[in-house]
């Protein structure tokens, strides 16, 4: 078994790290600072901790005051929240304001997986992806969030960053740095591309070992960079190859995999497979793993996928 | 007590901003004339009274911040921009076409714009940001936020209350144009929001209210009366008349966001050369 790590412990141990040597960082949540983490920077810098009560909307607007003012604010709550709750915020106070805001949606996708539909997020990437002026990352593990965080305070603009409740296998390596936009081999393989983005890349993995025991050698790349994506990155990967898996933890409709479809189309010409939630809300479960199955996102749908692309079955 | 001579200089600067507006707005062309004649002298004794400002260095961190919330007044707010040089006249025949500098809405690509308006009821928060920014690094900025009577009803701006109140935030002050009208008509019959004064007191603000929004020396009284309060911020109601100046549009809903024709372009004009001989 792989040692996981909790990516909401990462991403609040990088915030505190980061507001040593930068006195610009603010933090602020919404009463979720239990469930964010945002609180280990709370007890570290109270001076520069706002706690804005359940009231998303000002929150967004708050932020981008303080960012317009000279601060780096981060503002935390659930990934549905952050985004659904405080959408014209983000597009009027933020984006269109090029505010140098940092947006953390937690409890991404359907990793609060006992609260249900509510407070899933199925479509807060897909919907902040449309805005211009926005960066959207959405990272594997807890090294790469820690990275992430590092590379968003010296980014002079919006990002919006997605953070998993749960404690997820490590595949980042320590040693190296963000960069934005660039997609990395987490599995090399020869006969099918897996595009992966979250959660996703582990389930991928084991389906990868999966497909090995049939005589499949399939790569499994970690898209982390929602936006901005370059077809040239996606173009790399997908050489040489038989066929295209996207596999993501969000809505089917304007995410990951349409994003790549587009890119693509009318230059590649392979069998394409999208492993994705169904235009479905989510719903309470008493395990992630159990969820993930329940909405066709397991590794036994990946293999299904990429043996439907390869026209094994 | 404010000196004549004072008054008299930003009289006059509210009449140049009314005149500014009608320039902009032209023959044919829609522009809000009606919410942006009503902050003609509150606009003039910010930017041309109050406010620490520099047109050389319009980021100077020290300076002071006008976020116009209603920004559908933006039109009040470029007029004072350019009289103060933060951009040629040229631009203000320019307003709303495409290329123009000016946006239809206050932009941050606008020299002197301090925050992007128009979406209502997100002034007052982002305002409270700059505030609590201003706080953390001992600035003695002051930030000023220009509300509608008309947009209280967004939720938005009573969250922004409780904060700026929670935060103590006493280098904040904001002003409501109390003009009694909104895009679809009265304030009374669209959706009134009665005894606004007694929620914002009852938000913890310093209230001051009736204050005639066309009179120089009340709206400079209001302010320093405003800028004495400690702990906790104020929030000063402007009795205004929306389309004052303009005979055609004072308390006209007509007038929000109107074109000009011909015959009350130059009828606007007519007036305010009228007002320019009467004041002299």
């Amino acid at each position: 078994m792989m040692e996981r790590i909790s990516l909401r412990k990462a991403y609040a141990e990088a915030l505190v790290e980061e507001g040593k040597n930068n006195s610009d960082i603010v933090v602020l949540d919404a009463d979720l600072e239990k469930s964010t983490m945002s609180m280990l920077f709370k007890q570290s810098f109270p001076e520069r901790f706002f706690e804005m009560g359940i009231a998303e909307q000002n929150m967004a607007s708050v932020s981008a005051g303080l960012a317009l003012a000279g601060k780096i604010p981060f503002y935390n709550t659930f990934a549905v929240f952050a985004t659904g709750r405080a959408y014209d915020q983000i597009r009027c106070s933020i984006a269109i304001s090029y505010a140098n805001v940092k947006i953390c949606g937690s409890s991404c996708g359907l990793s609060d997986f006992g609260d249900g539909k509510t407070h899933q997020s199925i479509e807060d990437a897909n919907i902040i992806c449309t805005l211009p002026n926005m960066i959207v990352l959405n990272p594997v593990d807890a090294i790469e969030t820690k990275q992430m965080v590092k590379w968003m305070i010296g980014y002079h603009g919006p990002v919006y960053i997605r953070i998993n409740r749960n404690e997820l296998p490590l595949y980042t390596d320590s040693g190296s740095e963000f960069e934005l936009g660039k997609i990395h081999s987490i599995r090399k393989g020869n006969d099918i591309i897996i595009f992966a983005t979250g959660v996703m890349v582990w389930k991928s993995i084991i389906a990868a070992e999966i497909l090995e025991t049939k005589g499949i050698s399939a790569e499994v790349v970690n898209v982390s960079t929602l936006k901005p994506l370059e077809k040239s990155e996606i173009i790399k990967y997908v050489n040489g190859k038989k066929a295209i898996v996207v596999t993501e933890e969000a809505t089917k409709i304007g995410g990951l995999g349409s994003t790549i479809a587009l890119m693509i189309a009318g230059s590649v010409s392979l069998p394409f497979e999208h492993v994705a939630i169904q235009d479905k809300f989510g719903t309470s479960a008493r395990s992630y793993e159990e969820l993930l199955n329940y909405f066709n996102l397991g590794e036994a749908d990946i293999v299904s996928a990429a043996l439907r692309a390869l026209k094994e079955i | 007590m404010t000196d004549s001579q004072t008054l008299g200089k930003l009289n006059k600067t509210a009449w140049q901003l009314r005149y500014d507006i009608v320039e902009m707005i032209g023959i044919g062309n829609a522009g809000h004339l009606g919410g942006s004649s009503s902050l003609a002298e509150l606009i003039a004794v910010l930017y041309f009274n109050n406010m620490k400002i520099n047109k050389d260095n319009p980021n100077d961190p020290l300076r002071d911040r006008l976020i116009l919330s209603k920004g559908h007044a933006a039109l009040i707010q470029y007029a004072a921009l350019c009289e103060l040089g933060f951009f040629p006249r040229t631009e203000l025949k320019r307003v709303k076409s495409l290329g123009g500098l000016l946006q239809g809405h206050p932009d941050m690509s606008i020299p002197g714009i301090e925050a992007v308006t128009g979406s209502l009821g997100q002034g007052l928060s982002i305002a409270v940001g700059m505030a609590l920014a201003m706080r953390l690094d001992r600035k003695n900025s002051r930030i000023y936020v220009v509300m509608g009577d008309g947009e209280q009803s967004e939720g938005q701006i009573w969250e922004a209350a409780m904060a700026a109140c929670r935060f103590k935030l006493d280098n904040l002050t904001a002003f409501i144009d109390c003009n009694k009208l909104q895009a679809s008509g009265t304030t009374k019959e669209i959706f009134e929001i009665p005894n606004i004064d007694k929620k914002w007191q009852s938000f913890g603000w310093k209230v001051i209210s009736k204050v005639n929004g066309h009179d120089i020396s009340q709206i400079i009284d209001a302010i320093e009366e405003a800028i004495q309060v400690k702990g906790r911020p104020c929030v000063i109601l402007l009795d205004t008349i929306k389309g004052k100046g303009f005979s055609f549009a004072e308390n006209n809903p007509a007038y929000h966001n109107s074109t000009l024709d011909e015959t009350t372009y130059y009828q606007a004009l007519r007036e305010l050369e009228m007002q320019k001989m009467g004041s002299k």
